[in-house]
């Protein structure tokens, strides 16, 4: 049995830097089912967003306010005043450990203008979005992980969390499976923090890597804690047409337009201030709206059906300097150079604003009434705090890794100095090991891909941009029937070392329990809000839904409950752009 | 179009030496080679063994040989490597690391080289306020290191670690060192100077080209160690010539 005191689970952003915060005072280790440079947090592009104003006038009020009204005011608004402010300090840091942030002319850090970030409440566009050409999150990953080598944190690479120990409301540690050895090692911790990502691998089109299966949420899901406004997932406006391979805004903020078939900037009828930059969730739509209406490149309103993305009058230079993997994703995998020809995109699964609830320290709830469990933390997109409300806007992720995981990692590091290790039995690894037995056990057993493909187009078709009260409830009797196959499914491989078959059949538990809990909240919340569009409930409804939803998974019901969303200082209002 | 795949297979479970099979698919041209790897895994083959994650050459989790060549097989196209109907693939696990299983090797040989180095920002200095400033001009100067993912492609592909010096440091860790050391704000260059500048650091370099070559990322590595050596160089004679 190994002992920590700090345990973190995932290895991106928020993990990394609640790795580096934890590991100053307290015995820390990080778990990893990837090595920590593969995190997902690798793929962010276009910037992390932060009041700088170093090209023009600029303010952390203005940077709230538009993440409240982004996401629809069900944004916590103190917790997005946290984020606004914090992010400034977060950037700063962030460059004084050596990120290569692209500069202005002067040597400043640069900044572009990115959706729903604007001057003085929604006047017009504002440079926010400070970014290392569109390879922000890769340089932020890069930086985090060489700090964690710097300050000589533990690693523990390539081991997947199986189960989580609880004593009472305590979280006393956590059991993983060794990838390369097939071995179940039972941590001893006093305090867990889970920063496992996101959930897109569930929709069949997905800017998510394989990785992002939800493994945290589902886990604790499955361990009875509630998961908090699962109904909102985002639809990034413009993946690579099939591929789902984001394009990051930033192409938008440098000044590219959207074009339908007609050659038409169609956002000037959505959003007539912010036009492009207006956000994800109206410009998701908006192209929805146009491919349905026959304005689609091909016209034919077919899932394949696309939109232009026009980047063609920014000029080479100015893309191959702060653009240059788009153009270069653009140019492997559609033979399409962008300062020549539009490139071919439409919505893709890209982020969950929902996850397990927790307080401004990522301290995990345990219910609507601010009851907390003990030494249990969560950072990241698999924690719901709530900034992002029903629609992040775009910057707000990588401010949210670095705001949120640095305070999670400063309070695991306070807790463990006053807490005891609770006991852990002996047979605490028991539960992880009959699963794995029973997955691996002999017997002709149900074809996990068989059940994944079944899941990504059901989510895909039925609770996607555009929902309605039949296609959900279509898709949670869907959902019900592919669990219950899903408890006959066997890993075809039964080898020990490096059995990536087992890995899978997991991921794809935990992205079914996910994929149910998610529906099942979307059908519950009969209101339009952010990127949750109902077609059947076309209105936002703050008297009945101005609060968040928290579901607990009880082996095949789900238990729906609320809890109040923070309105303390900007009165909801209508959100137009 | 129909297509073979030729695997290299190898599970230390079962296996004494790796095997060559071969899985007929049909793909089409556009295709990632990584989404037809899949394809055989989930259609023919679950226990085929391969590390993934982003699918679109920014993590670099799925370097392998291919057709002979280190490359991202999410980054390679079967048009680009398989011409016509009929073809056939050859998919190899990446060289100069011991094989784990099928196509993963193990890169912790490769990982501590990296470490070693001491690739991160070294700086005794604090800015008066706010950020470093730094000219567009000095950020180009360490530029190319900055867009290394440690996939191990130019280790695999290095000619010298395979025929002449297998503890060669490797072209990744160079870079990753040539990162800071070029970069105006940093002052780490005499603590990574004596983890470059012996027998088996930057030396056994041999200007071949290779990982120049295979680089997914098009960082232009072997000029970056050629710049690097000269830097060390420089400042051995004006240490020398301070004496």
């Amino acid at each position: 049995m190994f002992e920590y005191e700090a345990i973190i689970v995932g290895a991106g952003g928020a993990g990394l830097y609640a790795a580096l915060e934890a590991s100053k005072t307290g015995k820390t280790a990080v778990l990893s089912k990837l090595f920590p440079v593969r995190s997902h947090t690798g793929a962010a592009q276009g910037g992390i967003g932060a009041a700088l104003g170093n090209l023009e006038e600029d303010k952390p009020e203005w940077h709230a306010f538009d993440t409240v009204k982004g996401g629809d005011y069900l944004t916590d608004q103190n917790a997005a005043v946290i984020l606004a402010e914090d992010a400034v300090r977060a950037v700063y840091d962030l460059e004084n450990r050596g990120l290569p942030f692209s500069r202005t002319p002067e040597g400043l850090i640069d900044q572009r203008r990115f959706g729903g970030h604007t001057r003085n409440f929604g006047e017009a566009p504002v440079r926010r979005s400070c970014y290392a050409a569109d390879r922000t999150g890769h340089m932020i990953l890069q930086t985090l992980y060489q700090q964690c080598i710097k300050n000589s944190v533990s690693f523990f690479d390539e081991f997947y969390v199986l189960d989580v120990l609880f004593k009472d409301r305590a979280c006393a540690g956590v059991v993983a499976l060794d990838l390369s050895t097939g071995d179940i090692q039972t941590f001893r911790a006093k305090a867990v923090l889970f920063a496992t990502g996101g959930f897109g691998r569930m929709f069949r089109i997905t800017s998510n890597a394989f990785a992002n299966t939800g493994d945290g949420q589902a886990l604790l899901a499955r361990k009875g804690v509630p998961l908090e406004d699962m109904e909102f997932f985002q639809f990034h406006p413009t993946g690579i047409r099939g591929l789902g391979i984001l394009i990051t805004e930033g192409v938008r903020g440098e000044g590219g337009i959207l074009r339908n078939a007609n050659g038409e900037r169609f956002m000037e009828r959505y959003a007539s201030t912010l036009l492009d930059l207006a956000p994800r969730d109206m410009i998701a739509r908006a192209i929805h709206t146009e491919i349905q209406e026959s304005r689609g490149v091909r016209g034919d309103g077919s899932v394949d059906d696309f939109v232009h993305l026009d980047a063609t009058h920014l000029g080479k230079e100015l893309i191959e300097e702060k653009l240059p993997d788009i153009a270069e994703f653009s140019r492997t995998y559609l033979g399409i150079d962008p300062s020549d020809k539009p490139m071919p995109v439409h919505p893709t699964a890209h982020y969950a604003m929902g996850g397990i609830p927790v307080d401004l320290d990522g301290r995990v709830f345990a219910d609507g009434e601010g009851h907390l469990y003990e030494g249990l933390y969560a950072a990241g997109e698999c924690a719901c705090v709530s900034v992002h409300g029903a629609n992040r806007l775009g910057t707000n992720s990588l401010v949210e890794l670095i705001v949120f995981g640095r305070r999670a990692g400063q309070h695991m590091r306070q807790y463990i100095k006053g807490a005891d290790f609770p006991a852990v039995s002996r047979e605490a690894s028991e539960i992880a090991k009959s699963q794995l037995s029973r997955l691996k056990g002999k017997g002709e057993g149900t074809n996990p891909d068989e059940l994944r493909r079944d899941m990504q187009n059901t989510m895909t078709a039925n609770v996607g941009i555009y929902r309605n009260g039949k296609d959900m409830a279509q898709a949670i009797e869907t959902l019900r029937e592919l669990r219950e196959r899903y408890k006959t499914v066997r890993a075809a491989d039964s080898s020990n070392a490096f059995n990536t078959n087992v890995l899978e059949v997991l991921e794809l538990g935990n992205l079914l329990d996910l994929a149910y809990i998610s529906a099942t909240c979307a059908l519950n919340r009969t209101e339009s809000r952010g990127a949750h569009a109902r077609e059947d409930y076309i209105e936002r409804d703050d008297p009945n839904w101005l609060h968040h939803t928290l579901a607990w998974l009880r082996a095949d019901e789900i238990i729906l409950g609320h809890k109040p969303v923070d309105t303390s200082r900007w009165k909801p209002k209508p959100r137009k752009y | 179009m129909k297509i073979t795949v030729e695997i290299q297979r190898f599970n230390p479970e079962t296996d004494t030496e790796p095997y060559t099979k071969a899985y007929e698919v049909d793909a089409d041209p556009t295709d990632r080679l990584l989404t037809v790897l899949m394809m055989i895994k989930s259609d023919q083959d679950p226990s085929l063994g391969i590390r993934k994650s982003c699918a679109h050459g920014v993590c670099g989790s799925d370097a392998m040989i291919i057709n002979g060549k280190e490359g991202l097989a999410c980054k390679t196209l079967i048009k680009d490597v398989a011409e016509a109907e009929g073809a056939t693939i050859r998919v190899e696990p990446l060289r100069n690391l011991p094989i784990q299983r099928d196509l993963m090797v193990d890169q912790t040989h490769f990982f501590a080289n990296y470490m070693q180095v001491k690739p991160y920002f070294i700086s005794t200095k604090e800015p008066k306020s706010g950020e470093f400033r730094q000219p567009p001009e000095d950020r180009k100067e360490f530029e190319e290191g900055t867009k290394c993912i440690l996939c191990v492609s130019c280790y695999s592909a290095c000619p010298v670690i395979q025929e002449v010096n297998p503890d060669f440091l490797g072209p990744a860790a160079i870079i990753q060192a040539a990162r800071f050391n070029d970069d105006s704000r940093d002052e780490g260059f005499e603590e990574r100077l004596p983890h470059l500048d012996y027998p088996d650091g930057i030396w056994p370099c041999e200007s071949r080209f290779e990982c120049t070559r295979v680089c997914p990322r098009g960082i232009k590595i072997t000029k970056t160690i050629n710049l690097t050596k000269k830097k060390i160089t420089k400042y051995r004679e004006d240490h020398k010539s301070r004496e």
